[in-house]
């Protein structure tokens, strides 16, 4: 036998289904607690940004500290009212996929600050490169929610043509990139993108998320790289919603202390803010973007949040985590927390938002009639077959033509 | 017209691209300062800047996804990948975004820009500086894949693949970067002055993507090949006076197929050559279309020219190659089948 210390390590999730979940443990700073630096510090002021946790709402849902962008309820309503669709939108596109209208569905319940309010903070020109999770960025946006559905059921207006999977949505009017299924590979792709805006000398910037499981891939490290060589203006997000799947986050993190953490090795402003608060993702959105703009390079945020529902409609999360660990995540819910908010200004009330949530169900409902008039995947109109043969190149050569006629379209 | 060898038409495209259009843009590992490893841009960042022409960290899944996100921005990048052995750490940004950008947001974006990089072997490379990818490239939809074989075409084809507005890799084949290679092991280099194709226009002309040329014209054999191996199919039919018709293919994908079937027609009698492995190198894609296309005029069966189903070796880099002699003999095969 060896006398080597050595042991393989394989790190576990802290509770497995069976186990009864309690997040004591972590140590999470308090709202107003962090402190905000001017946006144009040097990263090394960031470092116990990385660690610590930007939070603005605390837990009498007050807005306090430095961190606190004091927006106006009208703008807080304007949040909340995207947030509670982008809920709305999320259920009835899971139960319609249930009945079979789609392929496919995936979820972002619990993370709908992450996406809303980090576009709010952004130019709606500022182009962002999203993972499959960021549906609240089209919200916030206004895009139209019919034409949303078109594509999610792959039908006649499917501005995709039917060619990527639900929720892999593509508005590029509305300056939101293509989504693709490969992890990652949007990191480098807003450098670029980031860089060539700095090359024209442009003021728009990017920004991209991933979520925590995609910061083991190499894309992750080869975006970070190309940011901090070339000071590029974009904004990396790493959605730490606790799972990949049925990995914990500690799976990618390995022993660093927080996913920001790992921004401050390439010499980037790191941040780690509560992805659960509006207000945080909003402020350290609205600190990077500033950062970008100044021409100081790019920040990496950590959104802290938590998956409140399975990675896709392909998983079942009880298989593999506490049914009560949602209910017992200590950052709570983005919608409830916001309303509280609202509620504790004297700006919203319990009405107002059954009404909010009654108008945006109708909405959501008469939009699904009105897109499922122009079709759905199993019962068409689909987009023509031929289109299939179409962008494949600007112009098909004669490989394309002739198998165009083999199939006969 | 000057004579110039291939990295120096390659330079003169570059430079050509760069002069017209603001938004060309040239870059790589140690691509920048000192003009790429084999000076393909040389001097090109003297005369443009640094924000035009400049070094990347070592990351090929770096330098594939920038370019991709400046082509979205409305830039047109030139990437150079050091060694085409090198360009498997951006296969994800290559295969699964550049070639599909167009297709997976129906035409709201695209990617268009060149990966170039210094391919093939026969400079005692081993087995990662001497590799020919082509065929992990020519499988993918929505790539245009173009090997140059002459300082004529490297320029012309270089610009025109910038100017396609979609991906394209274009590979170089470095054996003859600096003169013409006839296939025999350790000859001394010839330049490229004597050669008709080493004449090259100092301004800015194309050479069409997807158009083979038919280099010598013959009754006896086809033959098709791409890069150096052009040469040495030429050297081999004169060493032989076998009267082989030889096609440079010039753009892999997509192939031109006209002309590779007007051939195989008369002549009825193939070799297909590449330098990479054999196994479902793109030699068999040739040889498949061939025989759909002209199962009726073959006289004998198609000959595969390859190398050999091993990493390419160092020390035993010539039993490896498809050398004059190979070829020759390959010549012979299919003409007296």
């Amino acid at each position: 036998m060896s006398n080597g210390q050595s042991r393989f390590h394989v790190p576990t999730p802290p509770y497995r289904p069976g186990d009864e979940p309690d997040f004591t443990h972590l140590d999470l700073q308090k709202a107003g607690a962090a402190p905000r630096p001017d946006p144009a510090v040097g990263w090394e002021e960031t470092r116990d940004l990385a660690t610590g946790l930007v939070g603005v709402l605390d837990h009498n849902h007050q807005a306090v500290g430095a961190w606190n962008p004091e927006l106006s309820a009208e703008v807080l309503r304007e949040g909340l009212s995207h947030m509670v669709l982008t809920r709305i939108y999320d259920e009835r596109m899971l139960k319609l996929q249930r009945q079979g209208k789609m392929s496919f569905y995936m979820k972002s319940t619990g993370e709908e600050a992450v996406a809303v309010a980090a576009a709010m903070a952004l130019k709606p020109t500022d182009m962002v490169f999203p993972s499959y999770r960021q549906q609240g960025i089209l919200f916030a946006r206004g895009r139209n929610i019919v034409d949303m559905m078109c594509h999610c059921i792959s039908n006649s207006r499917d501005n995709l043509k039917g060619r990527q999977l639900p929720v892999h949505y593509t508005w590029a009017e509305g300056s939101f990139f293509t989504i693709s299924g490969n992890l990652g590979t949007q990191f480098p792709q807003a450098a670029g993108y980031a860089m060539a805006c700095a090359y024209k000398g442009e003021d728009q910037i990017a920004a991209s998320w991933i979520g925590d499981g995609t910061t083991a891939e190499g894309d992750f490290h080869a975006g970070l790289t190309l940011a901090s060589t070339y000071r590029a203006p974009v904004i990396f997000n790493v959605v730490n919603n606790q799972w990949a799947i049925s990995s914990n986050q500690n799976i990618a993190r390995g022993d660093a202390p927080t996913f920001a953490a790992k921004g401050l090795g390439y010499g980037l402003a790191s941040i780690r803010a509560d992805g659960n608060d509006f207000l945080a993702v909003y402020a350290a959105t609205q600190w990077a973007a500033e950062r970008a703009r100044q021409g100081k390079g790019a920040t990496l945020l950590e959104l802290f949040t938590y998956r409140g529902d399975a990675h896709s409609t392909s998983d079942d999360p009880t298989k593999y985590r506490p049914k009560t660990e949602y209910d017992r995540w200590p950052l709570g819910d983005p919608i409830e927390r916001l309303k509280q908010h609202l509620i504790g200004m004297d700006e919203w009330d319990e009405d107002r938002h059954a009404k909010l949530e009654e108008q945006m169900t109708a909405l959501v409902v008469k939009s699904y009639k009105e897109a499922e008039s122009h079709g759905t995947l199993h019962e068409g109109p689909l987009s023509p077959t031929e289109s299939i043969f179409e962008d494949v190149y600007a112009k098909p050569d004669w490989r394309l033509r002739r198998q165009r006629q083999d199939l006969g379209v | 017209m000057p004579a110039m060898n291939i990295i120096q038409a390659l330079n003169s495209a570059m430079d050509v691209l760069l002069e017209r259009d603001p938004d060309v843009v040239v870059f790589g590992e140690d691509a920048g300062y000192f003009g790429g490893v084999f000076k393909a841009t040389d001097k090109l960042q003297d005369k443009y800047g640094l924000d035009r022409v400049f070094d990347t960290p070592i990351n090929e899944a770096a330098i594939a996804g920038m370019a991709v996100g400046m082509a979205a921005k409305g830039l047109k990048p030139i990437a150079e990948i050091q060694f085409a052995d090198y360009i498997f750490p951006a296969i994800d940004q290559i295969v699964s975004e550049m070639s599909r950008i167009r297709y997976r947001s129906a035409g709201q974006f695209t990617a268009g820009c060149v990966v170039r990089a210094p391919w093939g072997g026969g400079i005692r490379g081993g087995q990662t500086h001497s590799m020919s990818p082509e065929a992990f490239f020519t499988h993918v939809p929505g790539l245009q894949v173009v090997v140059p074989s002459n300082p004529y075409d490297a320029k012309g084809l270089l610009i025109a693949a910038l100017e396609s507005g979609d991906p394209v890799i274009f590979f170089e084949p470095k054996r003859i970067y600096n003169g013409p290679f006839d296939g025999v092991p350790d000859t001394p280099l010839k330049s490229w002055a004597k050669h008709a194709k080493g004449e090259v226009p100092e301004g800015h002309y194309t050479v069409e993507l997807g158009k083979a040329e038919v280099v010598r014209e013959g009754e006896a054999c086809t033959v098709l090949a791409y890069g150096t191996l052009v040469h040495v199919a030429q050297a081999a039919a004169e060493a032989s006076g076998i009267d082989a018709e030889i096609i440079d293919l010039k753009t892999l994908a997509p192939y031109d197929i006209e002309t590779i079937a007007q051939s195989v027609n008369k002549t009825g009698r193939v070799v297909v050559a590449q330098e990479a492995p054999r196994t479902s190198g793109f030699a068999a894609e040739l040889a498949a279309q061939i025989q759909e296309e002209c199962f009726y005029a073959l006289e004998a069966p198609i000959f595969r020219l390859t190398g050999w189903d091993i990493p390419y070796p160092h020390a035993h880099e010539w039993a490896y190659f498809p050398t004059r002699d190979r070829f020759a003999r390959a010549m012979k095969t299919v003409t007296e089948a």
